[in-house]
């Protein structure tokens, strides 16, 4: 069947452009800081070679690792690779876009995080287990947060299909709700923390009590540090993408659009990805971080927010009926 | 053979199997106690033939015995929710027989062996019951028989003192639903289950039985604030009884809730919803806001318990405000939803417990912080144990997202209600399961981390070894029930249908045929939600094989080990490893302060001291302050202060009567 195999073909370019893109928007990010604070930066092109750099060399194990230890990253890759997946970016009808729930794209992100707070326990140091220790403090607000800023929009579109969201959001005359704003907000203090951004957590800092994900994978090396390196841009670019295809998804191909409208849909999500690379790294540079413990109030607010956010769609429609 | 009922009388050698354990246990000497394990598993194998078959062939078998209450009999009846029940049950004693199993001959009691079978018996009797007075005689008996478990090691006071507590709860939870049949029967009296089903009941007698029924059937599942008990009696009991209390007994629980509401209370009211609501959602939050602190292994899965049964209680609840506001298609989901979640925990808490179990025969501790690096030593425990924690934390493919999932879609429905409070409550129950998800998760990567993951606290845990191969047995094959419960929970749903259409009026809420694969879980319709595990699960399995391939052949596979790096500053001493109370500082500082006023004092000593540092952590637990201590008290007051009326003198007492008398005459001369 030449229909199934070619949606069999763009589900795998999306997954693939997907993992492509990644490095670079970490890349975009860093060098919009550099730039802005007057260092010339490394290239955005950098990541990759870190990557590349990281996976050719041999890895280092503490003498307490055991197998979960060695197998984690390749799991906690896997999980935001295929999340990272099912998030539509360019287009909104691909083959396995059934599989894109919302609620399973959140639990799917938990999913890593569980593991690579375990597997930052599984050396048996202090920093592995701070870092694992912060990082569920963090997680078990933000995924609350996320879940909830899911099922607004899920309630809003009246389905918890990702695709099928993107598809009622492009459709929709373009008007602007309170619970939307909301959500996007929590979205992205969610997004922030969940990617170890300033002000939660600085992915440049090897200062010993600050560290969050930094402490957690302090003790990996070698192949299973770029895995778990590539899973963080992929979770970056993932975020970003989520809070494109949900917020923004002007300009995304529709589930039977032409040519046309497929090179619109990749120009237009380029686009939107470098936007966002840089904001971050604006934002990044015009704050400080926060203690580790003001960022549970920051996350309570995420959390509010979220929760206003349904509340609000729970409640108007009401009178709609 | 479909027809004929069979099944309730393999139900019944079943039975008969169990109780003959029990009797034989009682006259053989101790070392050949072992017997009832395999008795047991052999009872609960042919029950799980029996259940399923009832179950798929939508059998309602019916029986009448000539014992119990005269001229009512015993009346037996075996439907589909019972067989649900009965499956569940069975397959938490198959596995808690064959770890049992495993137990040495030494360790073999009096105390306990007996008490096993008849325990099983008297769950799998509750569960056939078609009478007021056989529930609760079988209840009372599944009551008692775990009491004695919980007690059977009563030279540890604190084994003692959760005995009291749970002989208290018990009592009191079985006087509770005898009311709540006494409303059912009503005046005439008629204790059948079918006289109750056919009789319609006033609105303040049908609150007054649900009050009395979510006091009994809730205290025994453990919803908070009834739970006072259970994370006393349940870790006290052996490891595989506490696997069964957990993981079973809640369940049977529950099975009377939904058996009482849905089948004999008549048609729901909305507000029926709220207390399950309301108390589902705040046990989901509150018991792992204590689970997650606790240090003692065994403690912190019964706080986990009574999570989940907060879950399954939402997701009743919100079958009830569906069902009563007519959307038979969301109370299905809603419905469907407890259900599963009744069947995977039981799994998973079953697993856990046994686990658990086998890490407190090896190291001889339970506490936390005496633990660690156990995936070494018993590297088979660790894997089964490790999927028993992803699982229960809800994260795909595994079980416990499924029912997740599940609820979610009916929390989202939520808006239709024709209620405003329901309508108002359903966005705070998303939050709060949203938020129990959240901390469940962090609740057993700590448990995981500090118990299986890091280096061995203790020289205990340096020197565990690894369960006997019946017991990981047990434990591997519910490992592999919740691996397959996840990937087919789709089928699972589906197969419940005749249930949810039963009790929630639900024609095909849940589909699975008309899906992109055959084990789509769809609810409502297929452009609304669907949820296709394998799918997930493959294309997670081949990323990560395949990536790992890639990178073994094009790139390195070279590994060496060395010290671990640590910021510069390896140290050998384990005592530098975060332990169980560390892990959980950060969530006590964000939720400590509000839910149970943790404090902290430290005395560290001034520099150049040799004293020793001290670090104390407080906790007020509320409920129990002020529900349980403070009602005891003035219980207790108020009787020292009656007991004057013990030491009147003789013309005091027959003033007394005098005046007892006089009071009684003007009563009646006023109202009669």
């Amino acid at each position: 069947m030449p229909a199934t195999l070619q949606s069999f073909v763009a589900q795998g370019a999306q997954m693939f452009f997907v993992l492509a893109i990644a490095p670079a928007v970490t890349g975009i990010t860093r060098k919009v800081k550099a730039r802005l604070m007057r260092r010339r930066g490394p290239s955005i092109f950098q990541p990759y070679r870190d990557l590349l750099k990281l996976v050719r060399k041999e890895s280092v194990l503490a003498p307490n690792a055991t197998w979960f230890f060695r197998s984690a990253p390749y799991m906690i890759f896997a999980f935001t690779w295929v999340a990272a997946a099912l998030v539509p970016t360019l287009a909104s009808g691909l083959m396995f876009n059934w599989a894109a729930d919302v609620v399973a794209l959140v639990a799917l992100i938990g999913a890593a995080r569980a593991l690579l707070a375990l597997a930052a326990m599984d050396a048996g140091t202090a920093f592995g287990g701070i870092g694992s220790s912060r990082e569920m403090m963090i997680a078990s607000l933000a995924e609350p947060a996320s879940l909830l800023v899911a099922l607004t929009i899920a309630f809003a579109a009246g389905t918890t299909r990702l695709p099928e969201v993107a598809q009622f959001l492009i459709t929709q005359p373009l008007e602007i709700r309170v619970s939307f704003a909301l959500a996007f907000v929590a979205l992205v203090i969610v997004a922030m923390a969940e990617n170890a951004r300033i002000p939660v957590d600085n992915p440049a800092t090897h200062l010993e009590l600050t560290m969050v994900h930094e402490a957690m994978v302090l003790e990996y090396s070698g192949r299973h540090l770029a895995m778990i390196e590539a899973a963080g841009h992929l979770k970056l670019t993932l975020y970003i993408s989520l809070i494109i295809c949900l917020f923004l998804p002007f300009g995304m191909a529709p589930f039977d659009g032409s040519a046309d409208a497929w090179a619109i849909g990749i120009g237009s999500y380029l686009a939107k990805l470098v936007l966002a690379a840089v904001a971050l790294g604006v934002w990044e540079v015009s704050i400080a971080k926060m203690r580790v413990f003001r960022v549970s109030e920051f996350l309570g607010g995420a959390f509010t927010f979220a929760f206003l956010a349904i509340l609000l769609e729970f409640l108007s429609r009401e009178v709609q009926r | 053979m479909t027809g004929a009922g069979w099944q309730l009388q393999a139900l019944f050698v079943a039975l008969a199997i169990y109780a003959g354990a029990a009797l034989a246990a009682v006259f053989l000497p101790r070392h050949r106690l072992g017997f009832v394990y395999a008795a047991s598993a052999a009872a609960a194998s042919l029950a799980i033939a029996a259940d399923i078959s009832a179950f798929f062939n939508e059998v309602v078998l019916k029986e009448q015995l000539p014992v119990g209450l005269p001229g009512v009999g015993l009346h037996i009846r075996l439907d589909g929710l019972s067989a649900f029940f009965g499956f569940i049950v069975n397959v938490g004693v198959l596995m808690a027989s064959i770890y049992g199993a495993g137990i040495k001959r030494a360790d073999l009691s009096k105390r306990i062996e007996p008490l096993y079978p008849a325990f099983c018996a008297a769950m799998n009797a509750v569960l056939l019951a078609d009478d007021a007075f056989g529930f609760l005689f079988f209840w009372e008996l599944m009551s008692l028989s775990s009491w004695a478990l919980v007690v059977s090691r009563h030279d540890d006071p604190d084994n003692r003192k959760a005995g009291y507590v749970y002989l208290l709860m018990a009592a009191g939870g079985t006087m509770a639903l005898l009311f709540a049949f006494g409303g059912l029967a009503g005046a005439s009296g008629g204790y059948a289950f079918d006289t109750m089903r056919a009789s319609h009941l006033t609105p303040l007698v049908s609150a007054l039985v649900l009050g009395a029924a979510l006091f009994g059937a809730g205290s025994k599942a453990g919803i908070m604030p009834l739970h006072a008990w259970l994370p006393l009696a349940h870790p006290a009991a052996p490891s595989h009884v506490s696997a069964l209390m957990s993981g079973v007994m809640t369940k049977v629980a529950i099975y009377a809730l939904i058996r009482v509401v849905f089948d004999l209370l008549g048609d729901p009211q909305w507000w029926w919803s709220l207390p399950f609501i309301l108390l589902g959602a705040g046990s989901a939050v509150g018991a792992l806001l204590y689970a997650v602190q606790d240090q003692d292994l065994k403690r912190l899965l019964a706080y986990s318990t009574i999570e989940n049964v907060g879950i399954i209680f939402a997701g009743v609840g919100l079958a009830i405000a569906f069902k009563s506001s007519n959307i038979p298609p969301a109370a299905g989901i809603a419905l469907a939803a407890a259900l599963i979640h009744a069947l995977n925990h039981s799994w998973f808490k079953s697993l856990l417990f046994l686990g658990a179990g086998a890490v407190l025969h090896s190291t001889g501790t339970k506490q936390l912080d005496r633990l660690g690096g156990l995936i070494h030593r018993m590297p088979k425990t660790s894997a089964f144990w490790l999927i028993g924690a992803l699982a229960i934390s809800a994260l795909p493919p595994l079980n416990g997202f499924v029912s997740e999932w599940l609820l979610f879609q009916a929390v989202l429905t939520g808006p239709v209600f024709p209620e405003p409070i329901l309508r108002f409550l359903s966005p705070v129950l998303g939050a709060m399961l949203a938020l129990a998800a959240g901390l469940a998760a962090a609740c057993f990567v700590r448990a995981y981390g500090t118990v299986f993951l890091g280096r061995p606290r203790s020289p205990e845990a340096a020197n565990a070894h690894e369960a006997p191969f019946a017991q990981t047995l047990a434990i591997g094959l519910l490992a592999v029930l919740c691996i397959l419960g996840g990937l087919f929970g789709g089928l699972t749903a589906f197969a419940l249908n005749p249930l949810l259409v039963e009790y929630a009026g639900a024609a095909a809420a849940i589909n699975t045929q008309t899906g992109p694969t055959p084990f789509s879980l769809i609810a409502f319709d297929q452009g609304r939600a669907i949820y296709d595990a394998p799918t997930i699960a493959f294309f997670v399995a081949v990323s990560a094989f395949a990536t790992m391939a890639a990178i073994h052949l094009f790139a390195s596979k070279k590994t060496r080990r060395s010290p671990a790096w640590d910021c510069g500053f390896p140290d050998p001493s384990p005592a530098t490893q975060y332990t169980a109370s560390s892990y959980s500082q950060p969530l006590r500082r964000v939720y400590g302060g509000v839910v149970y006023s943790s404090t902290e004092t430290v005395d560290m000593p001034p520099p150049g001291s040799l004293r020793e540092g001290h670090f104390h952590i407080r906790f007020s637990d509320y409920i129990w302050r002020f529900l349980y201590v403070m009602p005891a008290n003035a219980l207790w007051s108020l009787s020292e202060r009656f007991d004057l009326i013990h030491y009147l003198t003789i013309r005091r007492y027959l003033v007394l009567m005098f005046s007892t008398l006089i009071v009684l005459l003007v009563i009646t001369a006023t109202f009669m």
